[in-house]
């Protein structure tokens, strides 16, 4: 079973190849380059180093969001349209789980974030266990600030994973004292091969059903929502 | 036997969602658009974001259902051809990269296509073309005479210097009140009134080919605020027709008038304004004792639509104008 990962749902570009459960390549960058014009050449030069035909693809996991917007619609749009004409299945994970994977071997919470701006983050917290990551507290777009203050009635350690820690080690430190573990920097970055490992066994979503996580209204559409309420109100 | 060329063409670059199968650049095997405007009438106009999340949302079931109403199979199909701009960006990302997908899962050439060459080349879909033509653009954001003397040679022979006329017909519109999207309650509402205002038209220098719309929409603000300031009510149709009629006048009149200069044998119209019914039936007046052939595409073919975008490509891909697996979105591509 050869299964292609990709996720570009945020800085981080990454492609996987995972063929039976052993990862046979992955090109991981980590720079503030165009996710558009370098995702397919990646996928391609991926598969031409490790011998892999496009036709002998059993399945495609994507990193689904939260993340960029327009990062997440370049990653889903490729895997959908190309599991929909290879005519495999599609899987979506969440591109926190994803980064929550560089904290198996830890035992606390394990809390993945990326910067959302403006002091919010996307995040989430999980447990890994029995060789599985079991969510802790639901994924949110939350002001750093409030989410540390949920973590803090927590009893375990929580580790912090995250390629935009450096923004927040501070606030994290300042807020959980010593109960707060900082993920070495060799630990910060989303890996496809992880998302490969995720969805390898999930149960696949439906090609044309399968939408990104956004977490988030879009603005216009939010503003909308709001003026119905009132209108409904008054 | 000379081998028939198929192409499948995506066209993501507003609020339409689109694929289509084109066979040899004429013959439309299937042309399946997603239309957002009911999600985007909410809030009187296009929303990036928006648009954006309908197209990720539609990609793959618009190209099943194009594949399918056409009955091909991938060994059939030539090439990829997709809208690389001008257009929102995060609009156009979805298409190309769907695009590139389909290329490399499928071993195909790809083609990147300029939206308004897709615009001239839906009229292919309908006329062969008679060289050397002259093509009148006209759409939300383009307004513009191009004369071609050979397929994909495009020399510009006139531009708006401001607005464009769609964009004129959005904000009179949006003026007048009327529900997006403008430019068809205008030319629907123009029809139950009389062009009895007599609104400027900008000719400009002697000979120039160029056109301007941004002193016709001050004109109707100004129509507008006096008649308020007096507390007159002037009819919204009358206002409409007679905008209408000043717009139409200079388009009829330089396409008219440069068709005539460069001696061109067809006159093609292309772009979502084209499906004006006042500016068809004006066009249709002014030319129909010319021996120049006078092209307009349907309705359903001025509109965005990736039939159009597969008719273009169809003549990049005999010209093997392929393009590399990094092609990006790019939303202020030139034609050329
Ligand atoms: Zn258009």
């Amino acid at each position: 079973m050869k299964i292609l990962a990709m996720d570009t749902s945020n800085q981080v570009l990454s492609v996987a190849l995972l063929e039976d459960k052993q990862i046979i390549g992955e090109i991981t960058t980590n720079i503030a380059k165009n996710h558009s014009v370098r995702l397919m050449p990646a996928i391609e030069k991926l598969m031409q180093d490790v011998h892999v035909q496009p036709s002998e693809l059993d399945r495609i996991v994507v990193a689904q969001g939260p993340g960029s917007y327009t990062g997440v619609r370049i990653g889903l749009a490729t895997a959908k349209t190309m599991a929909w004409a290879l005519n495999i299945p599609v899987i979506g994970v969440s591109s926190l789980e994803t980064l929550a994977y560089q904290g198996t071997l830890f035992e606390g919470i394990i809390c993945p974030f990326f910067d959302a701006r403006r002091g919010l983050v996307y995040t989430g917290a999980y447990h890994w266990k029995n060789g599985k990551l079991e969510t802790v507290m639901e994924e949110e777009n939350i002001l750093m600030t409030e989410w540390l203050t949920k973590l803090k009635n927590q009893e375990e350690k929580v580790l912090f994973i995250s390629p935009d820690i450096a923004s927040f080690e501070e606030l994290i430190i300042e807020h959980l004292q010593d109960k707060a573990i900082i993920a070495d920097t060799s630990l910060r970055l989303p890996k496809a091969s992880h998302l490969a490992l995720l969805g390898s066994e999930r149960e696949a979503d439906s090609v044309h059903a399968l939408v990104p996580n956004y977490l988030r209204l879009a603005e216009a559409e939010a503003n909308w929502q709001k003026q119905q309420k009132e209108k409904t109100n008054s | 036997m000379k081998k028939d060329t198929i192409i499948l063409g995506i066209e993501t670059s507003c609020d339409e969602t689109a694929a289509s199968i084109v066979r040899n650049g004429r013959e439309i095997l299937s042309n399946v658009v997603a239309s957002q405007i009911e999600s985007h009438k909410r809030f009187g106009g296009v929303v990036p974001e928006i648009a954006s999340r309908h197209h990720v949302e539609q990609i793959t079931m618009v190209l099943e259902e194009a594949i399918n109403k056409a009955e091909v199979t991938w060994d059939d199909i030539d090439a990829i051809a997709v809208t690389e701009g001008p257009g929102l960006v995060g609009a156009l990302l979805v298409g190309v990269n769907a695009a590139k997908a389909l290329a490399f899962a499928k071993n195909k050439p790809l083609i990147g296509v300029h939206h308004i060459a897709g615009h001239i080349y839906a009229n292919r879909l309908e006329n062969e073309f008679t060289f050397p033509l002259l093509a009148l653009i006209v759409s939300g954001g383009h307004t513009e005479l191009v004369l071609m003397r050979d397929h994909y040679d495009y020399e510009l022979i006139g531009e708006t210097r401001d607005d464009a006329a769609g964009e004129a017909y959005d904000k009179v519109a949006r003026m007048l009140k009327l529900p997006y999207p403008g430019g068809p309650e205008i030319d629907r509402l123009s029809t139950e009134g009389e062009a009895t205002i007599d609104f400027p038209r900008a000719w400009l220098e002697e000979g120039s080919y160029d056109f301007s719309f941004s002193g016709l929409k001050s004109a109707v603000i100004n129509t507008l605020h006096n008649a308020e300031q007096r507390g007159e009510t002037l009819d919204p149709a009358d206002v409409a027709a007679s905008f209408q009629q000043s717009v139409i006048d200079v388009l009829t009149e330089k396409t008219f008038r440069a068709a005539n200069q460069y001696n061109v044998k067809q006159v093609i119209v292309a772009g979502g304004v084209a499906a004006n019914k006042g500016l068809r039936k004006s066009l249709k007046n002014r030319f129909s004792d010319l021996s120049i052939d006078l092209s307009i595409p349907p309705i359903h073919l001025c509109t965005d639509n990736a039939a159009m975008i597969a008719a273009a490509g169809t003549i990049l891909y005999k010209k093997e104008k392929f393009t590399a697996l990094d092609l990006n979105a790019n939303p202020s591509l030139m034609l050329k």
